[in-house]
């Protein structure tokens, strides 16, 4: 069943004014529950807009969003309650944060819920184990951190509400490749334990290629595609013209198929490219002995 | 929201007004605040008035900001004019114990709302149609000679500058945060004044420690480009008074001179 549907979805900025324009159009998607989809798209295709209006951060100029089959506009005063189901975490979240202590401000989610101190303290805790903060950080001021926890920590503090729906901009911009690798894996693995629904927008194409089941594509406020990675990722021609690429290694295994090679077309990361090389690799080793 | 505030804001153009030298329109804009309040007849309010809509007309800025600039200031117009309703002196037209309406007072709270009118209308014609950079070299140009008197005026300047500069970086940044803890629930549009207040803790923190950052940051920056203050600086755009200028001015000492003669002239409206 689809958890999460828009129809029609349409969004105008300065309605009436010289300044007009529509950043999305038309967008009619559906994603189902427990999926972990990509979102790609070129600067200014939408895609943030897309993502604040899921969960009711901006109010669509016309279509509708719908959360498990509602309306999430039906009763505006409760509009709340959406943010709660669908977690957001914005791009750079770690200037956020704003507490005395790391657990204070993961509790902020889970205390406006309206949820016990204990309750809160119980959620904070699991979303501190989730995001790999160690015990001893959380009771520092979230300004002490390094980028990386502070990083992280903004993270839990929306982990901690318990979506189900979890959205995240752009979580691994500006980190080192290390700390890239890490939140990547961190999501991936929630992802797998809480069995709720993801949307990464990325830009890292290597990212979507190693974690997404479906990639949907931005491209001028329209959704251009929704569909499964490999398949998303076998349509480079399609892709280039909207200033989107291919995963590096899915370039490369292409090149080598181009050059004879028996790989498959489309790769999506670099474990799959290793599983398909090393076979030919000790093949050809086989053939030609080493002197 | 907040972004639509449009006090203040420049508007990008090519209008006979944005190409004037803003040393010029400051001069101007501060001469016909001083008129507007100097006015005491219905002709000279009219003069003025006609030629705030001049200056409006030739701006080239569409009529429907200026009256979203006035939107804010509605309120204060109408406080003030209710004010002074109940403040004139003379024969009372109506008259409820020691509360008295007269003549001279609705006349009085008629003029006031037009002044406040039409100072924002004036200042808005010269924000709307001068970059802040523009603005703030008009100013240390202006203040120049206080320099002689040790007032670091280029330091004021440039602190203008930077202040006028963030105002839309910073303003951004608070919808951005906004955003982020409405996303974890943070309630602002419900609850009493303090609940209100209190649900703007976690805006202003953030805020605070990233206008810090930029500080720190921007700090940096002139540093490594070596700024060291206003001594022996050089600018890329030098103000000139052009023909435009030399026009306006004389045209509007010309008017001063009518407007001076025809204030003195006529009896004013309030005695």
């Amino acid at each position: 069943m689809a958890i999460l549907e828009t129809k029609n979805l349409s969004y105008v900025y300065g309605v009436g004014t010289p300044f007009e324009k529509t950043a999305v159009d038309n967008v009619s998607i559906s994603i189902e529950k427990g999926e972990f989809v990509g979102v790609i798209g070129h600067t200014g295709s939408g895609k943030s807009t897309l993502i604040q209006m899921l969960n009711g951060l901006i109010r669509p100029t016309s279509g509708q969003v719908l959360l498990n089959g509602q309306d999430i506009w039906e009763k505006p005063k409760e509009i709340r309650r959406v943010r709660f189901q669908v977690g957001m975490v914005f791009q750079y979240p770690e200037y956020q944060l704003f507490e005395e202590t790391v657990l204070k401000d993961i509790m902020f989610g889970p205390k406006n819920m309206g949820l016990s101190d204990e309750e809160a303290l119980e959620r904070a805790k699991e979303a501190a184990r989730f995001t790999d903060l160690k015990p001893e950080l959380l009771e520092k001021s979230p300004f002490e951190l390094s980028g990386g926890e502070k990083r992280r920590a903004a993270i839990a503090g929306v982990i901690a509400m318990d979506p189900e729906v979890l959205i995240l901009d752009e979580p691994a911009a500006g980190l080192d490749p290390k700390g890239r690798d890490v939140i990547l894996a961190q999501i991936a693995q929630y992802h797998e334990h809480r069995k709720n629904t993801v949307l990464l927008v990325s830009h890292s194409m290597e990212d979507i290629g190693r974690t997404a089941d479906r990639v949907l594509v931005m491209n001028g406020g329209h959704a251009e595609m929704l569909e499964e990675t490999r398949k998303v990722f076998s349509r480079g021609e399609v892709l280039e013209p909207m200033g989107l690429r291919l995963p590096q290694i899915t370039s490369i295994m292409r090149e080598l198929r181009g050059m004879g090679l028996p790989v498959s077309e489309t790769v999506l990361n670099v474990d799959e490219a290793l599983r398909e090389l090393l076979p030919l690799l000790a093949q050809k080793n086989r053939e030609v002995p080493a002197k | 929201m907040i972004s639509d505030i449009t006090m203040g804001q420049f508007f990008p153009g090519k209008s006979v007004v944005h190409r004037m030298d803003p040393r010029v329109k400051l001069c101007l804009t501060v001469f016909f605040i001083v008129m507007i309040f100097c006015a005491k007849n219905f002709v000279t309010m009219a003069i003025t008035i006609a030629m705030c809509f001049a200056g409006i007309a030739l701006s080239k800025v569409p009529m429907k900001l200026y009256m979203k600039s006035l939107k804010p200031i509605l309120f204060i117009v109408a406080f003030t004019a209710i004010l002074n309703l109940f403040y004139g002196t003379g024969e009372p037209l109506i008259a409820f114990g020691p509360v008295k309406i007269t003549l001279n007072g609705i006349l009085n709270s008629v003029m006031i709302a037009i002044r406040i009118v039409v100072l924002i209308l004036i200042s808005s014609i010269l924000t709307f149609t001068t970059s802040p950079t523009q603005l703030t070299d008009a100013i240390e140009r202006l203040l120049k000679p206080l320099g002689y008197l040790h007032i670091p005026v280029h330091e004021f300047a440039m602190m203008m500058t930077i202040a006028l500069r963030f105002v839309p970086t910073l303003l951004e940044e608070t919808e951005k945060i906004m955003a982020a803890q409405k996303a974890r629930g943070a309630d602002m549009e419900s609850g009493g004044m303090i609940q209100r207040i209190r649900a703007l803790i976690p805006v202003l923190i953030p805020l605070f420690v990233s206008a810090f950052r930029r500080a720190f940051d921007l700090a940096t920056a002139m540093e490594s480009r070596c700024y060291h203050g206003g001594d022996g600086r050089t600018k890329m755009k030098i103000l000139k008074l052009g023909k435009i200028d030399l026009t306006t001015l004389i045209s509007c000492v010309v008017f001063l001179g009518v407007f001076i003669v025809l204030n003195t002239v006529i009896p004013p409206i309030i005695r």
